[in-house]
């Protein structure tokens, strides 16, 4: 399937010179003995904004904790910035974490702390800066999400957005060089939506940061991303540029980007022939 | 909650939590009466020592003076020596008697120091010479029906 | 037939294999906890914010409850103890019962009920709303920052609360004795002294409420942090720490007692 764009990603990406942020290698996973990714090749260039597309379930949430290192890949390997992820050790793994920052799927505020030791969390624990400072820095960052002004709430205060937009000040506080954003949208009303992508694609610039972000939202991603990566079944399938996903003749990137109930995604879960199953009127489990 | 009403809450807490442990130590375990000063250890030999047991009270005239340490017994002269902690505070003359007796009639046993009349005091590591065994309940019964049985020939 | 047997012996065979795989699992945490233990211990704040949840917010219900079980103990044993007219040694008894027994296992019992379910509740949700997941990728090490903290202010409690309890359940067994029926005072407390052995009986509880507390607390931040990370899974968990910890301080307690109070 990716045959159209063969070697399409390197023409693409080449206007970056210097090697990619973040490097993928024929990265296999399996939770026991079940395969959830298998061949995976990708990259992030610096300075981009990455999306990883697919249906739920396919392994998407797996590859961003496998660039965290919160799991470890079976086969291959994750380069973050020149270090070999599956292979650093704790304190090398943590040392890289500070420079990554994740926004989680509905933000993971720590709901005992308020909106500003949320932000401020992060400085406190990694950094001995001062009271005075971190407080410049948590409304700064407040600021750039657009809620300086609810620094005092707790966040069982906060609608849906607002949370994220917290979670994602509180993931930029130590100006990250890798940002991943795990369904960003998911959840969101139109209005919300709007602003996070706007957010995130600004976040990504103002900080000369690159991007990863996983997620199912078709027309908010191509609206602001500069690479697509479409994943099924634990493979990558199709790649390519806004433009070129939404003129794309592969019949899954079509099904997905129009959102059609059947194609190459079945409509049925798999099973024997409704007729079939009928007759044969096999009621042991009911 | 301010952090300042938290601490307050567990100092508060900690507090009372120590105060109960301190009432437990002094007032319910008698820490203060109970000595764990200064100890001699003495010992003395008896030949049936009933149902004496490690840690029982020594006693002299009915006031606790000391706990039993240790039980052994002593393959050559087939008699059990008893180890004795005397507090310190306590002096008792060379001649004492050292005696097992239970108190009441089914109680548990304990050893009863009864002063004699020498000058010199025992110091620790010393032996008691005058030792009475324990009385058992089956002798005890068996020699007065003995009597008896005498008596009435 | 035969394949029912055999059908049985292996899931009896690999029953035994995942608690023991659990077991094993469980030891390896305790040991992260136990080596993750600096930055609590450093900055000891982190332990007093979870002294106010396990500690200060256990109080009422080990006071009033000890509080009972000293009046009913009171009772009962007046009563019985009367038949061998022995009523005067109500306070000896009360309190041997208290302190050797009572006190630190129904403490241990209502503590792993009250603080342990609510550990691992809110360790559980920390799980299922990725708050652990975030923090680790926020650089900062979970078993130090959230369990360890957890695992030590249980254990800090424990002991304080089991003396609470035995404390007022004495109060309580002289509520009843002293106060209702009327045995003199002066008999109560000191037929209590003389019974009571500070190394043999207070000392040797204290210990087993220290045994208690780190049990409880074990399991406690074992079960929330491997929650599975759903509603379902946390309650699962919650459930779990108060019926393991309870089997577990049982069993504990006989052993402790066996070797405490046995034996010369």
């Amino acid at each position: 399937m990716p045959a159209e764009f063969p070697g399409g990603k390197a023409n693409r990406v080449s206007s970056d010179p210097s090697s990619p942020l973040v490097q993928i290698n024929n990265l296999n996973f399996a939770y026991d003995s079940r395969p959830i990714l298998t061949g995976i090749n990708l990259e992030i260039p610096r300075g981009k904004l990455v999306a990883i597309m697919g249906t739920s379930g396919c392994g998407k949430t797996t590859l961003l904790r496998l660039i965290g290192g919160q799991l470890r890949a079976s086969a291959g390997s994750v380069t973050v910035d020149g270090q070999n992820v599956g292979q650093l050790g704790n304190a090398e793994l943590f040392k890289l974490r500070r420079r990554m920052g994740m926004l989680f799927q509905f933000g993971a505020l720590f709901t005992d702390l308020s909106v500003y030791d949320n932000v401020a969390f992060p400085l406190r624990e990694n950094t001995d800066l001062p009271e005075a400072l971190i407080y410049d820095l948590v409304l700064m960052k407040l600021h750039a999400v657009g809620l300086r002004g609810a620094h005092r709430l707790m966040p069982n205060e906060l609608s849906g957005g607002m949370a994220r937009r917290v979670a994602l000040a509180r993931a930029i506080a130590l100006d990250p060089m890798l940002m991943m954003y795990d369904e960003p949208f998911a959840g969101l009303d139109p209005i919300s939506l709007a602003i996070t992508g706007e957010l995130i694609r600004k976040l990504n610039d103002a900080l000369g940061a690159s991007s990863i972000m996983v997620t199912h939202d078709v027309p908010e991603s191509l609206k602001i991303v500069d690479y697509i990566y479409f994943m099924a079944g634990g493979k990558i399938v199709a790649q390519g540029t806004p433009d070129d996903i939404r003129n794309s003749a592969d019949p899954f990137v079509h099904q997905f980007i129009w959102g059609e109930s059947d194609g190459p995604v079945p409509f049925h879960y798999p099973a024997p022939t409704y007729a079939e199953e009928l007759i044969r009127r096999d009621v042991s489990h009911a | 909650m301010k952090r300042t009403t938290l601490d307050l809450w567990v100092g508060f807490f900690v507090a009372i939590g120590l105060a109960a442990l301190l009432f437990l130590a002094l007032k319910v375990g008698n820490l203060t009466q109970s000595s764990h000063g200064e100890t001699y250890a003495l010992q003395a030999r008896f030949g049936n020592i009933g149902g004496l047991k490690v840690r029982a009270p020594v006693k002299s005239a009915g006031v606790v003076v000391g706990r039993v340490r240790d039980i052994r017994f002593d393959q050559e002269n087939f008699l059990a020596v008893v180890t004795l902690d005397v507090d310190a505070n306590y002096k008792f003359p060379r001649d004492t008697f050292a005696t097992i007796n239970t108190s009441g009639l089914l109680g548990e046993q304990y050893v009863g120091f009864e002063a004699g009349g020498d000058d010199v005091m025992l110091k620790s590591g010393d032996t008691i010479k005058k030792t009475q065994d324990a009385m058992v309940l089956e002798k005890l019964i068996s020699q007065f029906m003995y009597n008896k049985a005498s008596e009435g020939k | 037939m035969l394949d029912a047997v055999l059908g049985s012996l292996t899931r009896l065979g690999n029953r035994v294999t995942s608690r023991v795989q659990r077991l094993g699992k469980a030891s390896l945490f305790l040991a992260a906890t136990l080596l993750g233990s600096g930055t609590a211990w450093r900055r000891f704040s982190l332990i007093v914010r979870e002294l106010y949840f396990t500690g200060v917010l256990s109080l009422i219900i080990i006071s009033v409850s000890g509080l009972f079980v000293g009046m009913v103990l009171g009772l009962q044993l007046y009563e019985t103890l009367q038949r061998f007219g022995s009523g005067t040694m109500i306070g000896g008894v009360v309190a041997l019962s208290l302190v050797r027994e009572l006190g630190p296992v129904v403490a241990a019992l209502l503590f792993a009920s009250r603080a342990g379910s609510a550990i691992t509740a809110e360790i559980g949700l920390m799980r299922a709303t990725e708050q652990l997941s975030a923090m680790e990728m926020m650089a900062v090490d979970p078993v130090a920052r959230v369990v360890a903290p957890r695992f030590w202010s249980g254990v800090i409690s424990m002991p304080l609360l089991a003396g609470l309890f035995s404390a007022i359940g004495i109060f309580g067994g002289y509520l009843i004795a002293v106060v209702l029926i009327g045995v003199d005072e002066g008999t109560f407390w000191s037929q209590m002294q003389d019974s009571v052995d500070f190394r043999l009986d207070i000392v040797n509880g204290v210990i087993k409420s220290c045994v208690f507390g780190v049990i409880v607390s074990w399991i406690a931040v074992f079960e929330g942090f491997h929650a599975a990370p759903s509603a379902e899974g946390v309650s699962a968990a919650t459930t779990r720490t108060v019926v393991t910890s309870a089997l577990a301080i049982l069993a504990a307690d006989f052993i402790l007692t066996a070797f405490m109070f046995t034996g010369a």
